[in-house]
């Protein structure tokens, strides 16, 4: 399954026929057939897509979960990813949280018209070099192209199937008062350097994305640790703060949070106090929040501090029958407060 | 981190407040200025750890709520109708005009971009020879000089598709009008530091030897807001009153000269109306006759009527500290960020905003 296929690493000369993205890339035809054959499918080849069907046919016995995101993140080529790499961990991620191993993807482009046909190329082996990692085969997939001022160079959409651990037994239902709440690593580091590289707004940083695929880890803590881990989520658009509305909306009860455990890298802090941001607001993409029965949480805590990207991790919260449907922030000089919602887009501040 | 956690020190903030509540004997109501110190006392619970003595009052220093109504209509009208491209600075966005705001005029299709920085618009007029640029020119004396660059720059590359919208407005004279006001109830003041490492401390010599009130020069974080209140509080008891600076690793006497330089070089100062508050005599930068190819308010000949009173928003009562936020029938009800009635409930630096979002009694 990880086994990775021969692949030029310079873009084929058949697609370099072509500088930019064309409609006729995306008309059905000939030059549908070229970007595929020359792209998509020697990069992702397996035993589905050699039978280039309508659909992939699979059999499916076991408990499975199912999940579908789109990516429409700009800059499509950032420190530490690309778009594509994005789209195969988002619905890796997904799944893995969810307590399943991914399987099966997926994917389907919108192009614009224009899209820099290297940058496409690179995309691409991001997302064979990311479905090798996380042990995903693309099935299925689509390619259209819009006209140029119809979109943003490149969206893609994933879908993700993968088979649900045996041992898995995650939902809000299961959420009581007292569990611990655990936060696998430093938060806020995508989109700090996501936002580094927007056009006015670029400052200097080494900082790059984290994204990466959580599977391997969400199913050692199932394997180990089984129902004691109620729930797990990856925080990625709307931060951690998101993550934890939504447990306390859900469970009606209240989540305690702990501002002096929150693991934050120092360049990470900086750049989100110059820019007005709060880091819990901020979006990750190699990151889960885990609610653990509390007499697991140290356990918990120990086998993802032993993961290579777990290090940070920490107790960064509590269940509590206390303040229901609210999180309340328990700062670092000792004061309380409610973590507020956002009311939509994050704005930078002026001062 | 340097700078920061040393500020937001467990230890430090409970020796503060020890030291607080040993020298207060008596009622003191203490205003802080500025919008990013409320933000401040609020965010980090400090409200809820200081004595009853102490009161906070949270003045009117958020520059985006005291907008007036009809500059915000102007920026929207500009974008909508005048194929302008309008760059503004994010706080901005989602303040309420007469009839929509900028981020619903640009989902209606307006040209609206969100900066850091004048510079940046500047280079996006360089970058567009056929298409104008206006940048929301909003602020205290913190803004003002950057905006004032961008003008002098546009100027320097002999942009004509360059203008800024200027909304600014002086910290000092609010201070004055709030003390005029018979009502008031403010016994010490928190200065605003930002505005002063720009500004340095002198002009607020004559407003302590006028009203004979204890001025402080304060930082944001939790140590140096404590810090800011327990100066305050130590002058009133003893029955003094004087400048004093709390954010020295900040802030000198002098300020930053050649940043007060380049408002010089380019605004004004002359009456200009506050939302929700009203006329305040030399309290507006108004951009110099000799730049006047680069003032939008010139080149588009737009002119600003006061505005009409909200009818029923109470920003002024809130920014003069006459009420608290929740003590308005609107807070939290009819007036949420999702559906403002005023401003200070959706700017980063509004006291409503700070009340809703942060706030365990709400």
């Amino acid at each position: 399954m990880n086994k990775k296929p021969h692949f030029p690493g310079n873009c084929p000369a058949s697609l370099l026929d072509f500088d930019t993205i064309t409609l006729g890339h995306g008309g059905g035809g000939k030059l549908t057939q070229q970007l595929l054959n020359s792209g998509v499918f020697t990069l992702l080849d397996n035993e589905w897509l050699q039978e280039q069907g309508d659909a992939a046919v699979i059999n499916v016995k076991e408990k499975m979960a199912f999940s579908t995101d789109s990516f429409v993140v700009s800059p499509i080529i950032f420190p530490g990813g690309t778009i594509g790499d994005l789209a195969v961990n988002g619905t890796v991620n997904d799944l893995a949280v969810s307590g399943a191993l991914p399987e099966f993807l997926s994917l389907s482009f919108i192009l614009e018209e224009g899209l820099n046909m290297e940058h496409f190329w690179a995309i691409l082996l991001s997302i064979r070099e990311a479905c090798a990692t996380a042990g995903v085969h693309v099935i299925t997939g689509d390619t259209k192209v819009v006209e140029r001022g119809k979109g943003d160079q490149i969206f893609i959409n994933t879908t993700g199937l993968g088979r649900v651990h045996q041992k898995a037994d995650l939902g809000m239902q299961r959420i009581c008062a007292g569990d611990a709440v655990i936060l696998s690593g430093p938060l806020a580091r995508h989109g700090i350097a996501i936002m580094s590289k927007r056009e006015g707004l670029e400052f200097e940083t080494k900082l790059e994305s984290d994204t990466r695929p959580l599977h391997e880890i969400c199913q050692k803590l199932i394997g180990t640790l089984g129902s004691s881990i109620r729930l797990m989520r990856d925080p990625t658009r709307g931060g951690v703060a998101t993550v934890l509305h939504e447990i306390a909306r859900q469970t009606k009860l209240g989540v305690d949070l702990f501002e002096k455990n929150l693991p934050i890298e120092d360049e990470v802090g900086g750049a989100c106090e110059m820019l007005g941001l709060d880091p819990l607001f901020v979006a990750n993409e190699g990151l889960f929040v885990a609610v653990v029965e509390s007499d697991q949480a140290g356990h918990c805590l120990q086998i993802i501090q032993e993961w290579e990207h777990g290090k940070n991790a920490a107790i960064i919260g509590a269940i509590t029958e206390e303040h229901a449907r609210n999180v309340v922030l328990n700062s670092t000089i000792g004061g309380r407060r409610v973590l507020p919602q956002t009311s939509g887009e994050l704005l930078p501040r002026i001062c | 981190m340097k700078y920061l956690s040393e500020y937001r020190d467990a230890n430090l903030v409970d020796a503060l407040l020890r030291k607080i509540k040993r020298t207060v004997t008596r009622q003191w109501n203490i205003m802080e200025v500025c919008g990013g110190q409320t933000h401040g006392l609020v965010r980090h619970g400090i409200l809820e750890m200081l004595p009853e003595k102490v009161q906070m009052i949270h003045g009117p220093g958020c520059p985006v709520c005291v907008t007036p109504v009809s500059l915000i209509d102007k920026a929207v009208e500009l974008c909508l109708h005048q194929d302008v491209i309008l760059c503004s600075y994010g706080d901005m966005l989602r303040v309420p005009g007469t009839e929509m705001s900028l981020q619903q005029a640009r989902a209606k299709g307006g040209d609206v971009k969100i900066l850091y920085s004048p510079l940046e618009a500047v280079e996006i007029a360089r970058k567009n020879p056929r298409r104008e640029v206006v940048f929301f020119a909003v602020g205290f004396e913190t803004t003002a000089p950057a905006n004032a660059l961008s003008v002098v720059r546009a100027k320097q590359l002999q942009l004509s598709n360059y203008s800024i919208l200027s909304a600014h407005v002086l910290v000092p004279p609010a201070m004055e009008a709030i003390m005029n006001d018979e009502e008031t109830q403010v016994s010490g003041f928190l200065a605003a530091g930002h505005v002063c490492t720009v500004m340095g401390l002198r002009e607020y010599e004559p407003l302590v030897e006028k009203w004979k009130v204890p001025v402080v020069v304060t930082g944001f974080e939790p140590v140096d807001l404590l810090e800011g209140i327990l100066m305050v509080v130590t002058q009133l008891e003893k029955g003094e009153y004087r400048l004093e600076n709390q954010y020295k690793r900040v802030v000198n006497s002098d300020g930053n000269r050649s940043a007060v330089g380049l408002i010089g070089q380019v605004f004004e100062y002359r009456e200009r109306d506050w939302r929700g508050i009203g006329e305040i005599p030399s309290s507006g930068l108004f951009v110099k006759d000799e730049f006047r190819d680069f003032d939008a308010m010139a080149k588009y000949q737009l002119t600003v009527r006061p505005d009409q009173t909200d009818t029923e928003c109470l920003s002024g009562d809130v920014m003069k500290g006459k009420i608290k936020p929740p003590e308005c029938p609107h807070f939290g009800e009819t007036c949420t960020p999702e559906h403002p009635l005023g401003a200070p409930m959706v700017s980063s630096e509004g006291a409503c905003a700070a009340y809703y979002q942060y706030s365990m009694k709400s």
